[in-house]
C-alpha cells in the first residue's frame, strides 16, 4: 500500500444557521487517507458524517479548515472525486450505458478512449450484455455495479460511498458490499464509506473513524487487522476479531435508547 | 438475468385458465360500453320519434345525422372543424410552451418563485374566461383573441404542475450530478427536465381538456366561425339540430387530441 497521503483533512469544522440559531455540525476534524485505503467513518445519526463527504466532495466550503486531495485545495467538485449516493440513483430514462457516460457527459470528456474504459468495465463486471437495457429492468446488485462503473468512468481518485448500500435488502447488501470491494480493489482506488451500519464498516475497511454526537469530532480511530482466510468483506465478518471490534464501537458509539 | 422475463416461461392450464378469465372481463366492459352508446342513441331516437320528448328542443340522432350530412355539403363542416381545431392546438401548444418556460425560470431562480408566488395563486383561482372581453379589445374580434384565450386557461395550471413536477425531482440524483461538477444549465438538461417529462405530459393532457374551454368560449364571445359558433347560432335560432351535431363532432375532436397525446407518452416515456 502506498503510505503516500491522497487526502488531508485539516481541522474541518462546520456550522449551519437557522433562524433559530447555529448548529455546529463538524468540529476540528483533522484526518489523512493514504493512496489504496479503505476508510470508513461511523457515528450517531446526525453527527455530520453525510456533512464531512460533502466536503470531501466539494459539494459545501467548510466554516474553518480545509481539504487537500494530492496536495490541492479542494474548492468545488473535481474529477479527482467519485461520489456514490444513497440508493444507485441511475435514471430510469437513461439506459445503462447512457447512465454510465452521464459523468463524462457533463465533464465533456466522451471520446473513443474513455467510451472504451467504460465498455471494458461494463464487460469486466457483466453487465455489457444489459448496456441496452434501462435501470428497471436490473437487479438491485445489477444496477449497484452500474453506479459503481458509472462513478469509475471518471476516472477519480478517491471515492465517496454514502451509506451506498442501505436502500438494499440484507442479502443483497451483504453480496453487493463484496462485489464492490472487488471492484474498488482491483480498480487500485482510495475510500471512504460513511455508514451507520458497524459490522459494514468493518468488513470493508482498513480503518474505521468513529465520530461523536452533534458537534461531530472524531472520538477514535480504529486500525482494522482481521485474521481471516478469505480478505472479503463476507469472508472478513468470519475472523476473531470481528466481533471485538464491533463491540468496542458500539460502545464508543454510545448508542442508548434515548427518548 | 433479466427481470420479469416472463414471456419465455412455458405457460401454464391454470395460467391459460387466468388470462382467459381476464380476456373475458375486458370483452364484457367492451360490450357493456357499446351497449350503453348504441341503447342511449336507441332510445333518444324512438323516445323523439313517439313524441314522448319533443325533438325541437331535444333534437334526435337521426336529424343529428341529417345535420351533419348537409354541413358537410354545403363543404362548411369542414372550414367550422378545422379553424377550430387549428385554434385549440395553437393555443395548446403555446400554453405548454409558455407554462413550461415559466416554470423553468421559477426553477432556476427561487427568489423569483417566491415574489411570484401569489400572483400565481391568485391567477390561478380567477376564472380566466372573465378576460375574454379584454382580449377582445386588446387583440381584435378574430383568430387571436380566440387563441389568448386557450393559452390563457391553460397556462397558469402548466406552470404550477410542471414547476411543482420540478421541485419534486430526487434531490439526491441533483447531489450527483453537481459532484461531477455539473452546472445549473445541465441540471435542468440532464435530470430537471427528462425526470419531469411524465409530470410535463399529465399537463399535457389537462392542457388539452382546458385548450378547448378557451377556444369554445372565445368562439362565443367572438362568433364568427368554428364549432363554438356554430354552437351559439344554432341556440340561437333554437336549431338543436346544429347544437347537437356541434357539440358531437367536438367530443370526436377532443378525444383525437388526448390519443394524440396519449400517443406521445408512448413514444416519449418507453422507460416506464
Amino acid at each position: 500500500m502506498g503510505a503516500e497521503k491522497l487526502v488531508r483533512i485539516e481541522k474541518v469544522s462546520m456550522k449551519y444557521y437557522s433562524p433559530e440559531g447555529e448548529i455546529s455540525a463538524l468540529q476540528d476534524i483533522s484526518l489523512n487517507i493514504a493512496e489504496g485505503e479503505f476508510v470508513s467513518i461511523v457515528g450517531p445519526s446526525g453527527c455530520g458524517k453525510t456533512t464531512l463527504l460533502n466536503i470531501l466532495a466539494g459539494l459545501i466550503k467548510p466554516s474553518a479548515g480545509a481539504v487537500y486531495i494530492q496536495e490541492q485545495l479542494v474548492s468545488g467538485p473535481t474529477s479527482l472525486v467519485g461520489y456514490m449516493p444513497q440508493d444507485d440513483q441511475l435514471f430510469e430514462w437513461r439506459t445503462i450505458w447512457h447512465n454510465v457516460l452521464l459523468g463524462l457527459e457533463v465533464q465533456k470528456k466522451v471520446n473513443k478512449e474513455t467510451k472504451a474504459v467504460a465498455e471494458e468495465m461494463l464487460r469486466t463486471y457483466g453487465l455489457y450484455e444489459f448496456k441496452d437495457a434501462y435501470p428497471s429492468q436490473l437487479s438491485g446488485g445489477m444496477r449497484q455495479r452500474a453506479a459503481l462503473i458509472r462513478t469509475l468512468a471518471i476516472n477519480p481518485e478517491i471515492l465517496l460511498l454514502d451509506e451506498a448500500f442501505s436502500a438494499l435488502d440484507y442479502q443483497t447488501r451483504l453480496l453487493v458490499a463484496d462485489e464492490v470491494k472487488e471492484i474498488i480493489t482491483s480498480e487500485n482506488k482510495t475510500a471512504v464509506l460513511v455508514t451507520h451500519d458497524i459490522a459494514e464498516a468493518i468488513s470493508m475497511s482498513d480503518r474505521v473513524v468513529v465520530l461523536s454526537k452533534r458537534p461531530g469530532t472524531i472520538k477514535n480511530i480504529h486500525e482494522i487487522k482481521l485474521t481471516c482466510e478469505i480478505n472479503t468483506p463476507l469472508g472478513r465478518r468470519e475472523a476473531v476479531e470481528f466481533h471485538e471490534y464491533f463491540n468496542r464501537i458500539w460502545k464508543e458509539l454510545d448508542v442508548h435508547a434515548e427518548k | 438475468m433479466l427481470k420479469n422475463d416472463l414471456s419465455t416461461q412455458a405457460v401454464s392450464k391454470e395460467h391459460l385458465a387466468y388470462l382467459q378469465t381476464r380476456k373475458k372481463y375486458r370483452y364484457r366492459v367492451t360490450a357493456a360500453q357499446i351497449i350503453l352508446l348504441v341503447g342511449f342513441i336507441a332510445l333518444w331516437e324512438a323516445a323523439a320519434g313517439l313524441r314522448w320528448i319533443d325533438p325541437f328542443i331535444m333534437s334526435q340522432p337521426s336529424r343529428i345525422v341529417q345535420t351533419l350530412h348537409s354541413l358537410y355539403a354545403a363543404g362548411d363542416l369542414f372550414t367550422h372543424v378545422s379553424i377550430t381545431v387549428a385554434e385549440t392546438v395553437a393555443g395548446f401548444t403555446l400554453g405548454t410552451l409558455f407554462g413550461t418556460f415559466i416554470a423553468v425560470a421559477l426553477w432556476w431562480s427561487d427568489y423569483l418563485a417566491e415574489v411570484l408566488d401569489p400572483y400565481l395563486v391568485v391567477l390561478n383561482s380567477l376564472p380566466k374566461v372573465a378576460l375574454g372581453p379584454v382580449m377582445i379589445v386588446w387583440l381584435g374580434q378574430g383568430m387571436r383573441a380566440i387563441i389568448a384565450m386557450a393559452l390563457l386557461v391553460s397556462v397558469i395550471v402548466t406552470i404550477l404542475s410542471v414547476y411543482s413536477g420540478f421541485s419534486q425531482v430526487d434531490k439526491n440524483k441533483i447531489t450527483l450530478l453537481k459532484t461531477f461538477g455539473a452546472n445549473k444549465r445541465q441540471i435542468l438538461q440532464k435530470v430537471i427536465l427528462p425526470a419531469s417529462i411524465p409530470t410535463i405530459i399529465s399537463a399535457l393532457k389537462i392542457n388539452v381538456g382546458l385548450s378547448w374551454v378557451g377556444v369554445i368560449v372565445g368562439e362565443f364571445l367572438v362568433s364568427r366561425a368554428g364549432l363554438g359558433y356554430l354552437i351559439v347560432y344554432g341556440g340561437q335560432v333554437f336549431r338543436l339540430d346544429l347544437v347537437m351535431a356541434s357539440v358531437i363532432i367536438l367530443c370526436a375532436a377532443a378525444a383525437i387530441m388526448y390519443q394524440a397525446v396519449v400517443i406521445f407518452e408512448k413514444r416519449f416515456v418507453k422507460w416506464k
